[in-house]
C-alpha cells in the first residue's frame, strides 16, 4: 500500500467537546507527516453510548449519518480506540437493515483506525520527536487493547521518541473504569476501579499517563485533578503533535 | 441473599460492599492472587490456547445434541446399576433429593461443594425436612457457620480474611484458634471428621459427566468430595444438563484447561471419577447412587441469545479479573451465581428482568471473555440484554426519556451544536480553572469522586472551521 496522502479526521464526541486541542494536535502531527487532513462536517458522535445502554435503533440513526459524512473518505482516522470499536466491529451488524447499507459499513469499518494503529501500521512511522520529555506510562484502553488487539503500536511510539523514558503501568491491561454510562450509574464501582488506576499510575513515577482514548482520559484526568495530582493525562496525539507549549 | 436484601437497590449493595474494610482486604487480596496464578499457569502451557479453542468447539457441537448425550449419560449410569433423575425446576429437584433422603432414612447430609445445590436452595429444603445438611469444603463449611451464602464460584467464603474466620469458629465451634489458615483447617478437619462417618446422604455436584461411560467427575482440592461419594450409603449428584461431555477424550480437554483457568493449578489435587454405587466387591462406595439432572431454564436456552452462558464450566475466572467483582465481591450482585457469568446465568434463571440493573454492572471492559477458558462473549450478551431490557420498555422511564433525548442530539448536527453551547453557558457557574465540579441531579454522579472537563471555549470542529478560513488565505 502507498502511503496515504489524504486522511480523513472522525472527531468524536469528546474530543469535539472537551478535548479539540487532542484534535489540533492530530492535525498539526499528520501534516507534518505530510499527510492531507479533512474533516467532514456535521460530526456529532459515533453512537456507542446509545448502543451499550441498549438503544440500538438511536444508535443505527446516529450510525447512519457517520457512514454518510464518510461514505467517500480514503481513510478515517480516530482519537479513540473505543470509537473506532464501534466503527470497525459494531456497524456492520448495526447497519445491516439492506445488505448495501451492511456493504457500506464494512467498507468504512475497513477504511478505519485508530490514530497509533494507522500512524505505525498505515504510515509505517517510527521515528517522532515529543512535545513532552520525561518519565511516562502507557494505559492501554480496554477497546484499543482487547477489542482492537492492539497493545504494541503506541508503545512502539513512546519508547522512539527521543528523551521519553516509557515505564510500564502496573496492570496496565486494567479497566479505569470508565466504561460510559458505567460511570454515572454506578459512580462509586467506577471511582473504586478508578482509585486502583490511579495507585498504579502514581508509583511508576511518571509525569504524565498516556492513553489513546478521550473517554479513558476523561476518567484519569478527573481523577488525577481531584486528588491534586502533579501527574497530567495527556492523549497520545498532544506528545506527538504538541505545538511545543 | 434474603428477599430484604435484594429489595435494596443494587447500586446500595455494591456501595455497602466497598464500604466494607474487611471485605475490601479480602477480596484484593485472593483476586490478585487468583489472577497472578492463572497468568503464571497459561504462561506455562503454549498448548493452552488451542485446547480453550477445542472446549469450546466441544461444548458448542454438544450442547446440539444435547439430548441424545443425555440420554446416553443416562443409559451408562443406569447401566452401572445408578438412577437417573430430571429436574424441571428447582422444585422437582428438591423433591427428588427429599425423596431420597427420606427412603434412606437419613437424618445428617454431608455435602461437597455445589453450586446446582445453591441453586435450587436444597440446604434450606433438607433442614426443613429434619435432614441436617454439612457443608465439607472448607470455605462452604466457613459461611454455613456464618448462615451466608457463597460469594465467589469456586472460593465461597472469599469475602472472609482469616481473622473473621478465626472469630466466627470461636463463637460457632467454641473453639479458640490463632487466626492462621493451617490451625483453622486442622479444627474444621476434626469437626467434619465426626460429621462424615455419621452422614447418611452424600450430596455433591458434578463439574462433569461423562456420557459414554456414565462417569461423574468431581474437581476438589481437599478430598472432601471422595469422602461424600464413599462413605454414606446414598450419594446423590446434582448437576445442570449443560454439564455433559461426551467422552472421556473430551474430559482430558477440559481438566487440562479448568484448573488452570480457577487456581492455576495443572489439575485440582483431587479429580474424582464416580461410577454408579458400589459394585460386588468393591470395598467401598454407597449402596445406592442418583444423578439429578437438572433444567431449571437451561433447555430453554439452547437457541437463545444466552446460549453461549452454557458453555460455562463455573471455574470462576471472570469473577477474578472482573473490575466490578473486584469492588464488590460477589454478595452484592444478590443472586446465585456472581460476577459477569452471574449476570447472564441470572437471566437464564430468573428472566432478563431479573438483572435490569445488573445488566449494567460492566464496564464492557472485555476482561472476561480474554479469562474465560472457552471464550464465552460476555460483554456481547451483555449487550443483547441491555437492548432486550430497553425494547421490552423495562429500563426506568427517566433513563429512557434521557437516552430518547441524546439520541436526538445526535442525529441532529444543529442541535448538537445548540446543546454544546447551552452546556457552557450551564456550567459556569460549576467551572474553574477548566474543570467543573458539584454538578447537580445524574451528572453529579460524576462529579462526586471526579472532576469533569469544561465543554471547551471552541469546540474542535468550531477550531477547524477557523483553521479551514486561514488555510484558504
Amino acid at each position: 500500500m502507498s502511503a496515504p496522502r489524504r486522511v480523513s479526521l472522525m472527531i468524536t464526541c469528546l474530543g469535539d467537546l472537551f478535548f479539540p486541542e487532542v484534535g489540533m494536535s492530530m492535525v498539526r502531527l499528520l501534516r507534518r507527516l505530510g499527510v492531507a487532513v479533512e474533516c467532514p462536517s456535521g460530526q456529532t458522535c459515533c453512537g456507542m453510548p446509545l448502543f451499550n445502554s441498549g438503544y440500538h435503533r438511536e444508535a443505527a440513526a446516529v450510525a447512519a449519518r457517520t457512514l454518510d459524512l464518510f461514505r467517500d473518505a480514503e481513510h478515517v482516522i480516530v482519537p479513540s480506540g473505543s470509537c473506532a470499536y464501534m466503527v470497525k466491529h459494531e456497524y456492520p451488524g448495526l447497519l445491516a437493515a439492506t445488505p448495501a447499507a451492511r456493504r457500506a459499513a464494512e467498507s468504512l469499518a475497513a477504511r478505519t483506525w485508530e490514530l497509533s494503529q494507522f500512524l505505525v501500521r498505515v504510515l509505517g512511522v517510527r521515528e517522532l520527536t515529543s512535545a513532552v520529555k520525561g518519565r511516562v506510562t502507557y494505559h492501554d484502553s480496554c477497546h484499543l487493547l482487547r477489542g482492537l488487539g492492539e497493545s504494541e503500536a503506541p508503545r512502539t511510539l513512546l519508547q522512539a521518541l527521543p528523551g521519553v523514558e516509557l515505564v510500564e503501568l502496573p496492570g496496565a491491561d486494567e479497566c479505569c473504569g470508565f466504561g460510559g454510562s458505567f460511570a454515572v450509574r454506578l459512580p462509586e464501582v467506577s471511582a473504586g476501579i478508578l482509585d486502583r488506576k490511579l495507585a498504579n499510575v502514581e508509583a511508576t513515577g511518571a509525569g504524565c499517563v498516556v492513553a489513546c482514548d478521550a473517554g479513558c482520559l476523561m476518567q484519569l484526568g478527573g481523577g488525577l485533578r481531584r486528588r491534586g495530582s502533579r501527574v497530567r493525562p495527556l492523549h497520545l496525539a498532544e506528545l506527538l503533535g504538541g505545538d511545543g507549549t | 441473599m434474603s428477599e430484604g436484601e435484594l429489595a435494596t437497590p443494587f447500586r446500595e449493595r455494591a456501595g455497602r460492599a466497598m464500604r466494607d474494610t474487611f471485605l475490601q482486604e479480602a477480596l484484593g487480596i485472593a483476586t490478585t492472587k487468583f489472577i497472578g496464578l492463572r497468568r503464571e499457569a497459561f504462561a506455562d502451557f503454549p498448548e493452552g490456547d488451542a485446547l480453550r479453542d477445542r472446549a469450546r468447539a466441544i461444548k458448542e457441537a454438544m450442547l446440539q445434541r444435547l439430548d441424545e448425550h443425555l440420554e446416553r449419560l443416562a443409559a451408562s449410569v443406569e447401566r452401572l446399576g445408578g438412577r437417573v433423575h430430571y429436574a424441571t425446576t428447582p422444585e422437582e429437584a428438591r423433591a427428588i433429593v427429599l425423596d431420597i433422603a427420606r427412603r434412606a432414612g437419613a437424618r445428617t447430609a454431608v455435602k461437597s461443594k455445589s453450586m446446582a445445590s445453591e441453586e435450587i436452595l436444597l440446604n434450606e429444603a433438607l433442614e426443613a425436612a429434619g435432614v441436617t445438611p454439612v457443608e465439607t469444603d472448607l470455605g462452604e463449611y466457613i459461611i454455613q457457620l456464618a448462615h451466608e451464602r457463597p460469594s465467589h464460584i469456586i472460593a465461597p467464603a472469599i469475602h472472609k480474611t482469616k481473622g473473621q474466620v478465626a472469630e466466627l469458629f470461636a463463637r460457632e465451634l467454641k473453639r479458640r484458634v490463632a487466626a492462621d489458615p493451617e490451625a483453622l483447617t486442622q479444627v474444621a478437619r476434626a469437626e467434619l471428621r465426626e460429621k462424615f462417618l455419621k452422614a447418611d446422604l452424600g450430596i455433591t455436584g458434578a463439574n462433569f459427566a461423562v456420557a459414554e461411560t456414565g462417569t461423574v467427575v468431581l474437581v476438589t482440592n481437599e478430598g472432601n468430595g471422595r469422602m461424600v461419594t464413599s462413605l454414606p450409603r446414598v450419594h446423590v449428584a446434582i448437576m445442570g444438563v449443560e454439564k455433559v461431555v461426551p467422552s472421556m477424550t473430551d474430559l482430558m480437554i477440559f481438566l487440562a484447561i479448568l484448573a488452570r483457568s480457577a487456581t492455576g493449578q495443572k489439575l485440582s489435587v483431587y479429580t474424582t471419577l464416580v461410577q454408579g454405587p458400589r459394585r460386588a466387591g468393591e470395598l467401598e462406595g454407597p449402596d445406592e447412587f442418583h444423578l439429578v439432572l437438572l433444567d431449571n431454564g437451561r433447555i430453554g436456552e439452547l437457541a437463545g441469545p444466552l446460549r453461549e452462558a452454557l458453555y460455562c464450566l463455573r471455574c470462576g475466572a471472570c469473577l477474578n479479573v472482573c473490575p466490578v467483582y473486584r469492588q464488590i465481591g460477589g454478595h452484592a450482585y444478590g443472586h446465585t451465581y456472581p460476577g459477569p457469568i452471574g449476570i447472564l446465568l441470572t437471566a437464564m434463571l430468573s428472566g432478563p428482568a431479573a438483572v435490569r440493573d445488573l445488566a449494567h454492572a460492566s464496564s464492557l471492559c472485555g476482561a472476561c471473555v480474554d479469562a474465560c477458558p472457552v471464550r464465552i462473549d460476555i460483554p456481547r450478551m451483555l449487550l443483547g440484554l441491555r437492548r432486550e431490557l430497553d425494547e421490552r420498555r423495562l429500563a426506568p422511564w427517566g433513563e429512557r426519556i434521557a437516552f430518547g433525548l441524546l439520541a436526538r442530539l445526535l442525529a441532529r448536527p444543529r442541535l448538537y451544536r445548540l446543546a454544546a453551547r447551552v452546556g457552557r453557558l450551564l456550567q459556569r457557574p460549576f467551572a474553574r480553572d477548566g474543570a467543573v465540579r458539584g454538578l447537580p441531579l445524574a451528572l453529579g454522579n460524576w462529579t462526586q469522586r471526579r472532576d469533569l472537563p469544561v465543554i471547551a471555549p471552541r469546540t474542535f470542529q468550531e477550531r477547524w472551521a477557523a483553521l479551514r478560513r486561514e488555510d484558504r488565505r
